[in-house]
Protein backbone atom coordinates (compact mmCIF):
# COMPACT_ATOMS: atom_id res chain seq x y z
CA UNK A 1 0.00 0.00 0.00
CA UNK A 2 2.72 2.44 0.98
CA UNK A 3 4.55 1.32 -2.20
CA UNK A 4 1.69 2.56 -4.15
CA UNK A 5 1.09 6.10 -2.12
CA UNK A 6 5.15 6.77 -3.00
CA UNK A 7 5.41 5.60 -7.02
CA UNK A 8 5.27 9.06 -8.65
CA UNK A 9 2.46 10.05 -10.96
CA UNK A 10 2.48 9.31 -14.16
CA UNK A 11 2.23 13.09 -15.53
CA UNK A 12 4.91 13.92 -12.94
CA UNK A 13 7.60 12.05 -14.44
CA UNK A 14 11.14 12.33 -12.55
CA UNK A 15 14.11 11.08 -14.63
CA UNK A 16 16.28 8.39 -13.22
CA UNK A 17 19.91 9.12 -14.39
CA UNK A 18 22.94 6.65 -12.87
CA UNK A 19 26.42 8.34 -13.24
CA UNK A 20 29.39 7.03 -13.00
CA UNK A 21 31.92 9.49 -12.32
CA UNK A 22 35.56 8.42 -11.93
CA UNK A 23 37.28 9.01 -8.51
CA UNK A 24 39.88 10.96 -9.42
CA UNK A 25 38.21 13.73 -11.45
CA UNK A 26 34.95 14.46 -11.62
CA UNK A 27 33.45 12.40 -8.62
CA UNK A 28 35.82 14.99 -6.56
CA UNK A 29 34.31 17.32 -8.77
CA UNK A 30 30.86 16.15 -7.44
CA UNK A 31 32.05 16.51 -3.94
CA UNK A 32 33.21 19.99 -5.08
CA UNK A 33 29.65 21.10 -5.73
CA UNK A 34 28.28 19.72 -2.54
CA UNK A 35 31.14 21.59 -0.90
CA UNK A 36 30.58 24.56 -2.32
CA UNK A 37 26.54 24.31 -1.80
CA UNK A 38 25.82 24.43 -5.19
CA UNK A 39 21.93 22.99 -6.18
CA UNK A 40 21.14 20.86 -8.47
CA UNK A 41 18.92 18.24 -9.53
CA UNK A 42 18.39 15.36 -7.25
CA UNK A 43 17.74 12.54 -10.50
CA UNK A 44 21.15 11.03 -10.58
CA UNK A 45 22.47 8.17 -8.68
CA UNK A 46 26.05 8.93 -8.63
CA UNK A 47 28.69 5.49 -8.40
CA UNK A 48 32.02 6.32 -8.15
CA UNK A 49 34.16 4.20 -10.05
CA UNK A 50 38.00 4.23 -10.65
CA UNK A 51 38.40 5.36 -13.82
CA UNK A 52 36.02 5.49 -16.72
CA UNK A 53 37.56 3.36 -18.25
CA UNK A 54 36.01 1.30 -16.40
CA UNK A 55 33.14 1.33 -17.66
CA UNK A 56 32.53 -0.95 -19.70
CA UNK A 57 29.44 -1.10 -22.10
CA UNK A 58 27.78 -3.62 -20.02
CA UNK A 59 27.32 -1.69 -17.10
CA UNK A 60 25.72 1.38 -19.08
CA UNK A 61 23.29 -1.26 -20.29
CA UNK A 62 22.77 -2.96 -17.27
CA UNK A 63 21.85 0.74 -15.91
CA UNK A 64 19.49 1.18 -18.56
CA UNK A 65 17.44 -2.67 -18.49
CA UNK A 66 17.76 -2.03 -14.83
CA UNK A 67 15.29 1.03 -14.93
CA UNK A 68 17.51 4.21 -15.52
CA UNK A 69 16.30 6.86 -18.24
CA UNK A 70 19.70 7.66 -18.86
CA UNK A 71 23.04 7.01 -18.03
CA UNK A 72 26.11 9.94 -17.66
CA UNK A 73 29.50 8.96 -17.57
CA UNK A 74 31.97 11.82 -15.96
CA UNK A 75 35.66 11.34 -16.35
CA UNK A 76 39.19 13.25 -16.84
CA UNK A 77 39.47 15.89 -19.59
CA UNK A 78 41.93 14.33 -22.46
CA UNK A 79 45.41 13.57 -21.38
CA UNK A 80 44.89 14.19 -17.33
CA UNK A 81 43.87 10.36 -16.69
CA UNK A 82 45.31 9.42 -13.74
CA UNK A 83 45.74 5.86 -15.37
CA UNK A 84 47.55 7.42 -18.68
CA UNK A 85 44.60 6.07 -20.98
CA UNK A 86 41.08 4.99 -19.09
CA UNK A 87 39.52 7.55 -20.85
CA UNK A 88 40.38 7.00 -24.19
CA UNK A 89 39.59 3.53 -23.87
CA UNK A 90 36.01 5.11 -21.77
CA UNK A 91 36.07 7.22 -25.23
CA UNK A 92 36.31 4.99 -27.99
CA UNK A 93 34.23 2.36 -26.57
CA UNK A 94 31.63 5.73 -26.03
CA UNK A 95 31.51 6.08 -29.40
CA UNK A 96 30.95 2.14 -30.53
CA UNK A 97 28.20 1.89 -27.78
CA UNK A 98 26.24 5.12 -29.03
CA UNK A 99 26.57 3.60 -32.95
CA UNK A 100 24.73 0.43 -30.76
CA UNK A 101 22.01 1.65 -28.79
CA UNK A 102 21.31 4.28 -32.81
CA UNK A 103 20.66 0.87 -33.68
CA UNK A 104 18.83 -0.48 -30.76
CA UNK A 105 16.31 2.70 -31.06
CA UNK A 106 17.44 4.09 -28.11
CA UNK A 107 17.61 7.85 -28.57
CA UNK A 108 21.12 9.37 -28.09
CA UNK A 109 20.80 11.87 -25.74
CA UNK A 110 19.74 9.15 -23.04
CA UNK A 111 23.74 8.91 -22.05
CA UNK A 112 26.34 11.62 -21.76
CA UNK A 113 30.13 11.70 -21.36
CA UNK A 114 31.43 14.35 -20.05
CA UNK A 115 35.29 15.27 -18.86
CA UNK A 116 34.54 16.86 -15.67
CA UNK A 117 37.95 18.45 -13.93
CA UNK A 118 37.94 17.82 -10.13
CA UNK A 119 37.99 21.71 -9.88
CA UNK A 120 34.44 21.82 -12.10
CA UNK A 121 32.02 21.53 -9.19
CA UNK A 122 30.31 24.09 -11.51
CA UNK A 123 30.56 21.82 -14.36
CA UNK A 124 28.61 18.75 -12.37
CA UNK A 125 26.14 21.07 -11.80
CA UNK A 126 25.35 22.34 -14.89
CA UNK A 127 25.29 18.65 -16.78
CA UNK A 128 23.54 17.09 -14.14
CA UNK A 129 20.70 20.03 -14.54
CA UNK A 130 20.74 19.42 -18.16
CA UNK A 131 20.76 16.07 -18.75
CA UNK A 132 17.99 15.40 -16.32
CA UNK A 133 15.95 18.42 -18.47
CA UNK A 134 17.13 15.98 -21.49
CA UNK A 135 15.64 13.25 -19.75
CA UNK A 136 12.12 14.77 -18.72
CA UNK A 137 11.60 16.05 -22.35
CA UNK A 138 12.18 12.00 -23.87
CA UNK A 139 10.38 10.54 -21.05
CA UNK A 140 11.10 7.38 -19.38
CA UNK A 141 12.47 4.35 -21.01
CA UNK A 142 10.67 1.64 -21.11
CA UNK A 143 12.21 -1.30 -22.68
CA UNK A 144 10.76 -4.74 -23.19
CA UNK A 145 10.69 -6.78 -20.52
CA UNK A 146 13.20 -9.93 -20.93
CA UNK A 147 10.63 -13.09 -21.57
CA UNK A 148 11.03 -15.11 -18.63
CA UNK A 149 9.74 -18.98 -18.23
CA UNK A 150 7.50 -19.91 -16.33
CA UNK A 151 9.29 -22.10 -13.70
CA UNK A 152 10.56 -23.50 -10.19
CA UNK A 153 13.94 -23.15 -11.89
CA UNK A 154 16.15 -20.09 -13.05
CA UNK A 155 18.78 -21.36 -15.57
CA UNK A 156 22.00 -19.75 -13.96
CA UNK A 157 23.37 -16.09 -15.15
CA UNK A 158 26.35 -14.05 -14.18
CA UNK A 159 26.07 -10.93 -12.23
CA UNK A 160 26.11 -7.89 -14.74
CA UNK A 161 29.20 -6.52 -13.51
CA UNK A 162 31.84 -9.44 -13.37
CA UNK A 163 34.64 -9.39 -16.04
CA UNK A 164 33.73 -8.85 -19.52
CA UNK A 165 36.72 -10.74 -20.64
CA UNK A 166 38.37 -13.84 -19.37
CA UNK B 1 16.58 -52.43 -18.81
CA UNK B 2 14.61 -50.41 -21.69
CA UNK B 3 16.81 -47.72 -23.28
CA UNK B 4 16.62 -44.33 -22.39
CA UNK B 5 14.47 -42.38 -24.72
CA UNK B 6 15.70 -38.89 -26.54
CA UNK B 7 13.86 -36.73 -28.69
CA UNK B 8 15.41 -33.92 -31.23
CA UNK B 9 13.66 -31.47 -32.35
CA UNK B 10 14.03 -27.74 -33.96
CA UNK B 11 12.14 -24.88 -34.11
CA UNK B 12 13.13 -21.94 -35.66
CA UNK B 13 16.68 -22.78 -37.03
CA UNK B 14 18.16 -23.85 -40.67
CA UNK B 15 18.70 -28.02 -40.10
CA UNK B 16 22.41 -27.65 -39.45
CA UNK B 17 21.76 -28.70 -35.60
CA UNK B 18 20.25 -31.93 -37.29
CA UNK B 19 23.32 -32.24 -39.43
CA UNK B 20 25.77 -31.73 -36.59
CA UNK B 21 24.18 -35.10 -35.49
CA UNK B 22 25.11 -36.86 -38.53
CA UNK B 23 29.14 -35.17 -38.23
CA UNK B 24 29.39 -38.01 -35.38
CA UNK B 25 29.63 -40.37 -38.32
CA UNK B 26 30.57 -44.08 -37.28
CA UNK B 27 30.20 -42.29 -33.38
CA UNK B 28 26.59 -42.05 -33.71
CA UNK B 29 26.36 -45.74 -33.66
CA UNK B 30 26.67 -46.34 -30.22
CA UNK B 31 24.24 -43.51 -29.62
CA UNK B 32 21.46 -45.48 -31.84
CA UNK B 33 22.48 -48.63 -29.96
CA UNK B 34 22.08 -46.91 -26.36
CA UNK B 35 18.96 -44.69 -26.49
CA UNK B 36 15.65 -44.58 -28.32
CA UNK B 37 14.51 -42.08 -30.39
CA UNK B 38 11.22 -41.06 -29.17
CA UNK B 39 10.47 -38.37 -31.73
CA UNK B 40 12.55 -37.03 -34.41
CA UNK B 41 11.11 -34.97 -37.49
CA UNK B 42 14.14 -35.04 -39.59
CA UNK B 43 15.11 -38.25 -39.46
CA UNK B 44 12.23 -40.26 -38.37
CA UNK B 45 7.99 -40.85 -38.97
CA UNK B 46 6.59 -38.99 -35.40
CA UNK B 47 3.78 -36.83 -34.85
CA UNK B 48 3.10 -34.45 -32.23
CA UNK B 49 0.56 -37.19 -31.22
CA UNK B 50 2.90 -39.84 -30.24
CA UNK B 51 4.83 -37.02 -28.43
CA UNK B 52 1.20 -36.48 -26.60
CA UNK B 53 0.88 -40.34 -26.02
CA UNK B 54 4.13 -40.48 -23.71
CA UNK B 55 4.04 -39.71 -19.67
CA UNK B 56 5.17 -36.70 -18.54
CA UNK B 57 8.97 -36.83 -17.88
CA UNK B 58 9.32 -40.31 -20.15
CA UNK B 59 12.00 -38.66 -22.32
CA UNK B 60 15.23 -39.07 -20.69
CA UNK B 61 17.07 -36.17 -22.46
CA UNK B 62 15.40 -33.80 -25.28
CA UNK B 63 17.65 -31.25 -27.63
CA UNK B 64 15.90 -28.30 -29.23
CA UNK B 65 17.44 -26.59 -31.52
CA UNK B 66 16.12 -22.63 -33.00
CA UNK B 67 14.72 -20.26 -31.60
CA UNK B 68 11.22 -19.24 -30.33
CA UNK B 69 9.19 -17.14 -32.60
CA UNK B 70 5.80 -18.95 -33.72
CA UNK B 71 2.92 -20.18 -31.22
CA UNK B 72 3.49 -23.69 -32.63
CA UNK B 73 7.53 -23.18 -31.83
CA UNK B 74 6.55 -22.34 -28.32
CA UNK B 75 3.92 -25.30 -28.18
CA UNK B 76 6.12 -27.77 -28.65
CA UNK B 77 8.75 -26.38 -26.47
CA UNK B 78 6.27 -26.80 -23.93
CA UNK B 79 5.11 -29.90 -24.61
CA UNK B 80 8.69 -31.23 -25.00
CA UNK B 81 9.34 -29.48 -21.62
CA UNK B 82 6.84 -31.54 -20.07
CA UNK B 83 7.35 -34.73 -21.73
CA UNK B 84 11.45 -34.12 -20.53
CA UNK B 85 13.31 -35.34 -17.75
CA UNK B 86 16.47 -33.17 -19.28
CA UNK B 87 16.16 -30.37 -21.89
CA UNK B 88 18.72 -29.14 -23.94
CA UNK B 89 19.11 -25.90 -25.42
CA UNK B 90 21.04 -27.26 -28.77
CA UNK B 91 23.02 -24.87 -30.50
CA UNK B 92 23.06 -21.01 -30.92
CA UNK B 93 19.37 -19.89 -31.37
CA UNK B 94 18.11 -22.25 -28.91
CA UNK B 95 20.76 -20.93 -26.42
CA UNK B 96 20.98 -17.23 -27.27
CA UNK B 97 18.03 -16.86 -30.23
CA UNK B 98 20.79 -17.34 -32.98
CA UNK B 99 20.39 -15.51 -36.32
CA UNK B 100 16.54 -15.65 -36.19
CA UNK B 101 16.92 -13.62 -32.93
CA UNK B 102 18.53 -10.55 -35.58
CA UNK B 103 15.04 -10.41 -36.05
CA UNK B 104 14.52 -8.17 -33.29
CA UNK B 105 16.40 -5.39 -34.54
CA UNK B 106 12.74 -4.98 -36.07
CA UNK B 107 9.58 -5.01 -35.41
CA UNK B 108 6.92 -7.82 -37.05
CA UNK B 109 4.90 -5.43 -39.02
CA UNK B 110 7.98 -4.51 -40.88
CA UNK B 111 8.92 -7.44 -41.52
CA UNK B 112 5.92 -9.21 -42.97
CA UNK B 113 5.70 -6.05 -44.88
CA UNK B 114 8.94 -6.85 -46.43
CA UNK B 115 8.77 -10.32 -46.58
CA UNK B 116 4.95 -10.07 -48.01
CA UNK B 117 5.11 -6.96 -50.24
CA UNK B 118 8.61 -5.40 -50.72
CA UNK B 119 10.32 -7.52 -52.38
CA UNK B 120 11.52 -7.21 -55.56
CA UNK B 121 10.03 -10.25 -56.79
CA UNK B 122 6.99 -10.48 -54.61
CA UNK B 123 3.78 -9.76 -56.84
CA UNK B 124 0.91 -9.10 -54.47
CA UNK B 125 -1.09 -6.19 -55.61
CA UNK B 126 -3.82 -7.33 -52.87
CA UNK B 127 -1.36 -7.16 -50.08
CA UNK B 128 -2.23 -10.53 -49.21
CA UNK B 129 -0.88 -11.82 -45.61
CA UNK B 130 -1.23 -15.14 -44.29
CA UNK B 131 -3.86 -15.71 -41.82
CA UNK B 132 -4.06 -17.63 -38.75
CA UNK B 133 -7.54 -18.97 -39.80
CA UNK B 134 -9.49 -19.21 -42.90
CA UNK B 135 -12.47 -21.31 -43.78
CA UNK B 136 -12.33 -22.66 -46.86
CA UNK B 137 -14.45 -25.48 -48.95
CA UNK B 138 -13.09 -28.05 -47.28
CA UNK B 139 -13.31 -26.94 -43.60
CA UNK B 140 -10.87 -24.52 -41.60
CA UNK B 141 -7.41 -23.98 -42.25
CA UNK B 142 -5.43 -22.76 -39.42
CA UNK B 143 -1.60 -21.56 -39.34
CA UNK B 144 0.95 -20.72 -36.10
CA UNK B 145 0.92 -17.27 -35.04
CA UNK B 146 4.12 -15.02 -34.74
CA UNK B 147 5.28 -13.05 -31.34
CA UNK B 148 6.45 -9.89 -31.96
CA UNK B 149 9.90 -10.90 -30.61
CA UNK B 150 12.49 -13.63 -30.81
CA UNK B 151 13.35 -15.51 -28.13
CA UNK B 152 15.53 -18.24 -26.63
CA UNK B 153 14.55 -21.41 -25.64
CA UNK B 154 14.81 -20.82 -22.14
CA UNK B 155 12.75 -17.76 -21.95
CA UNK B 156 9.71 -19.79 -23.01
CA UNK B 157 10.49 -23.01 -20.95
CA UNK B 158 13.21 -24.33 -18.30
CA UNK B 159 16.24 -25.74 -19.83
CA UNK B 160 18.30 -28.02 -18.18
CA UNK B 161 21.71 -27.79 -19.65
CA UNK B 162 22.90 -25.55 -22.92
CA UNK B 163 25.29 -27.08 -25.59
CA UNK B 164 26.14 -24.14 -27.37
CA UNK B 165 27.80 -23.22 -31.53
CA UNK B 166 26.36 -23.34 -34.69
CA UNK B 167 26.08 -25.84 -34.63
CA UNK B 168 27.16 -27.53 -31.81
CA UNK B 169 30.77 -28.58 -32.21
CA UNK B 170 30.37 -32.56 -32.65
CA UNK B 171 33.23 -32.99 -29.76
CA UNK B 172 31.10 -31.21 -27.10
CA UNK B 173 27.88 -33.14 -28.46
CA UNK B 174 29.79 -36.38 -28.12
CA UNK B 175 30.95 -35.48 -24.53
CA UNK B 176 27.63 -34.11 -23.74
CA UNK B 177 25.91 -37.53 -25.03
CA UNK B 178 28.62 -40.24 -22.89
CA UNK B 179 27.77 -37.30 -19.91
CA UNK B 180 23.96 -37.68 -20.46
CA UNK B 181 23.79 -42.03 -20.62
CA UNK B 182 26.45 -42.36 -17.59
CA UNK B 183 24.56 -40.00 -15.55
CA UNK B 184 27.90 -37.83 -14.78
CA UNK B 185 26.01 -34.46 -15.30
CA UNK B 186 27.15 -30.83 -13.79
CA UNK B 187 24.71 -28.56 -12.00
CA UNK B 188 21.46 -27.41 -13.92
CA UNK B 189 21.39 -24.63 -16.21
CA UNK B 190 25.46 -25.45 -16.94
CA UNK B 191 26.70 -24.88 -20.77
CA UNK B 192 28.26 -28.28 -21.61
CA UNK B 193 31.37 -26.35 -22.81
CA UNK B 194 34.91 -25.20 -21.78
CA UNK B 195 34.61 -22.03 -19.47
CA UNK B 196 37.27 -19.80 -21.04
CA UNK B 197 37.55 -17.51 -24.12
CA UNK B 198 38.20 -18.65 -27.34
CA UNK B 199 41.73 -16.69 -27.65
CA UNK B 200 43.03 -19.37 -24.49
CA UNK B 201 42.74 -22.51 -27.22
CA UNK B 202 43.72 -20.55 -30.20
CA UNK B 203 46.88 -21.61 -32.44
CA UNK B 204 47.05 -18.00 -32.90
CA UNK B 205 47.65 -16.88 -29.41
CA UNK B 206 51.28 -16.30 -29.53
CA UNK B 207 51.19 -14.16 -32.36
CA UNK B 208 48.63 -11.66 -30.50
CA UNK B 209 50.75 -9.05 -29.10
CA UNK B 210 50.98 -7.93 -25.54
CA UNK B 211 49.52 -4.14 -26.40
CA UNK B 212 46.81 -4.90 -29.39
CA UNK B 213 45.57 -1.56 -31.02
CA UNK B 214 43.89 -1.60 -34.24
CA UNK B 215 43.90 1.63 -36.76
CA UNK B 216 41.20 0.51 -39.04
CA UNK B 217 38.29 -2.32 -38.54
CA UNK B 218 39.14 -4.29 -41.85
CA UNK B 219 36.38 -7.26 -43.34
CA UNK B 220 37.62 -9.82 -44.51
CA UNK B 221 37.39 -9.44 -48.08
CA UNK B 222 39.63 -6.41 -48.25
CA UNK B 223 42.80 -8.10 -47.50
CA UNK B 224 45.39 -11.10 -47.67
CA UNK B 225 44.82 -12.65 -44.82
CA UNK B 226 47.91 -14.15 -42.46
CA UNK B 227 47.17 -17.90 -42.06
CA UNK B 228 49.49 -17.46 -39.04
CA UNK B 229 49.31 -13.94 -37.22
CA UNK B 230 46.03 -13.11 -34.49
CA UNK B 231 43.21 -12.14 -36.95
CA UNK B 232 42.97 -9.33 -34.57
CA UNK B 233 46.82 -8.07 -34.81
CA UNK B 234 45.70 -7.81 -38.76
CA UNK B 235 42.50 -5.76 -38.04
CA UNK B 236 40.20 -8.35 -38.11
CA UNK B 237 36.85 -8.42 -36.05
CA UNK B 238 37.64 -11.42 -34.27
CA UNK B 239 35.20 -12.35 -31.25
CA UNK B 240 37.71 -14.82 -29.81
CA UNK B 241 38.23 -12.73 -26.80
CA UNK B 242 34.31 -12.58 -25.95
CA UNK B 243 33.47 -16.43 -26.48
CA UNK B 244 33.53 -19.74 -25.26
CA UNK B 245 36.33 -21.89 -26.13
CA UNK B 246 34.92 -25.13 -27.23
CA UNK B 247 35.09 -25.13 -31.55
CA UNK B 248 38.73 -25.90 -31.07
CA UNK B 249 39.03 -22.63 -33.13
CA UNK B 250 37.28 -24.44 -36.24
CA UNK B 251 36.51 -20.66 -38.26
CA UNK B 252 40.20 -19.59 -37.26
CA UNK B 253 41.56 -22.49 -38.30
CA UNK B 254 39.89 -21.63 -41.93
CA UNK B 255 41.59 -18.56 -41.95
CA UNK B 256 37.97 -16.48 -40.52
CA UNK B 257 37.88 -14.85 -37.67
CA UNK B 258 35.50 -16.13 -34.76
CA UNK B 259 32.11 -14.43 -34.55
CA UNK B 260 30.98 -15.30 -31.46
CA UNK B 261 28.60 -18.55 -32.00
CA UNK B 262 29.06 -20.24 -28.81
CA UNK B 263 28.58 -17.49 -26.62
CA UNK B 264 29.87 -15.71 -23.32
CA UNK B 265 31.41 -17.55 -20.49
CA UNK B 266 29.87 -17.94 -17.82
CA UNK B 267 31.36 -14.78 -16.44
CA UNK B 268 29.89 -12.48 -18.72
CA UNK B 269 26.43 -11.77 -18.87
CA UNK B 270 26.19 -10.09 -22.77
CA UNK B 271 28.18 -11.26 -24.87
CA UNK B 272 27.98 -8.25 -27.63
CA UNK B 273 28.25 -5.57 -25.18
CA UNK B 274 31.65 -7.67 -23.71
CA UNK B 275 33.13 -7.93 -27.28
CA UNK B 276 32.25 -3.98 -27.69
CA UNK B 277 34.11 -3.03 -24.66
CA UNK B 278 36.93 -5.44 -25.63
CA UNK B 279 37.32 -4.23 -29.13
CA UNK B 280 36.24 -0.58 -28.96
CA UNK B 281 39.05 0.15 -26.67
CA UNK B 282 41.70 -0.89 -29.36
CA UNK B 283 40.80 1.62 -31.43
CA UNK B 284 44.50 3.39 -31.41
CA UNK B 285 43.61 6.94 -31.45
CA UNK B 286 42.92 9.40 -28.73
CA UNK B 287 41.04 11.84 -31.50
CA UNK B 288 37.22 11.83 -31.52
CA UNK B 289 36.80 12.41 -35.67
CA UNK B 290 39.73 9.50 -35.74
CA UNK B 291 38.13 7.01 -33.73
CA UNK B 292 35.00 8.15 -35.69
CA UNK B 293 36.59 7.01 -38.84
CA UNK B 294 37.85 3.57 -37.67
CA UNK B 295 34.62 3.24 -36.46
CA UNK B 296 32.99 3.76 -39.72
CA UNK B 297 34.04 0.46 -41.15
CA UNK B 298 31.74 -0.96 -38.66
CA UNK B 299 28.59 0.01 -40.00
CA UNK B 300 26.10 -2.82 -38.20
CA UNK B 301 27.90 -3.07 -34.53
CA UNK B 302 24.55 -4.80 -33.03
CA UNK B 303 24.61 -7.40 -36.10
CA UNK B 304 28.28 -8.02 -35.68
CA UNK B 305 28.75 -8.39 -32.13
CA UNK B 306 25.51 -9.93 -30.92
CA UNK B 307 25.21 -11.43 -34.39
CA UNK B 308 23.91 -14.65 -32.26
CA UNK B 309 22.57 -13.32 -28.89
CA UNK B 310 20.07 -10.24 -29.75
CA UNK B 311 17.20 -12.14 -27.71
CA UNK B 312 19.79 -12.78 -24.22
CA UNK B 313 21.29 -9.69 -25.16
CA UNK B 314 20.51 -7.01 -22.14
CA UNK B 315 18.97 -5.03 -25.18
CA UNK B 316 16.66 -8.07 -25.67
CA UNK B 317 15.24 -6.20 -29.02
CA UNK B 318 15.28 -2.52 -30.57
CA UNK B 319 13.36 -0.49 -28.30
CA UNK B 320 9.63 -0.16 -29.37
CA UNK B 321 8.49 3.39 -28.06
CA UNK B 322 4.84 2.02 -26.09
Amino acid sequence: MSKAIHLPLADNFEPRIVAFFCNWCTYTASDLAGISRMTYAPNTRVIRVMCSGRIEPQLLLAALREGADGVLIGGCHPGDCHYQAGNYKCLRRFKLLKKYLDQMGIEPQRVRLEWIAASEGDKVQKVTNEMTEQIRKLGPLKLTAIPKPPSHHQADQAPVCQGAVS
Amino acid sequence: MSKPKAGFYWCASCGGCEESVVDLAEDLLPVVDAIDFVFFPLAMDFKRQDVEALADGEITVCFINGAIRSSEQLGMAELLRRKSKILIAYGSCAHQGGIPGLANLYDLESILETAFQQTPSTDNPGKTRPLPQITVAGGKLTLPTLDESVKSLDQVVEVDYYLPGCPPPVALLKAAVQAILSGNLPPRGTVLAPDKALCKECPRLDSKPDELLITQFKRPHEIEIDQQKCLLAQGLLCLGPATRSGCQAACIAGNMPCTGCLGPTSRTRDQGAAAMGALGSLIESTEEDQIASALENLPDPAGTFFRYSVPTSMMFRKHQNA
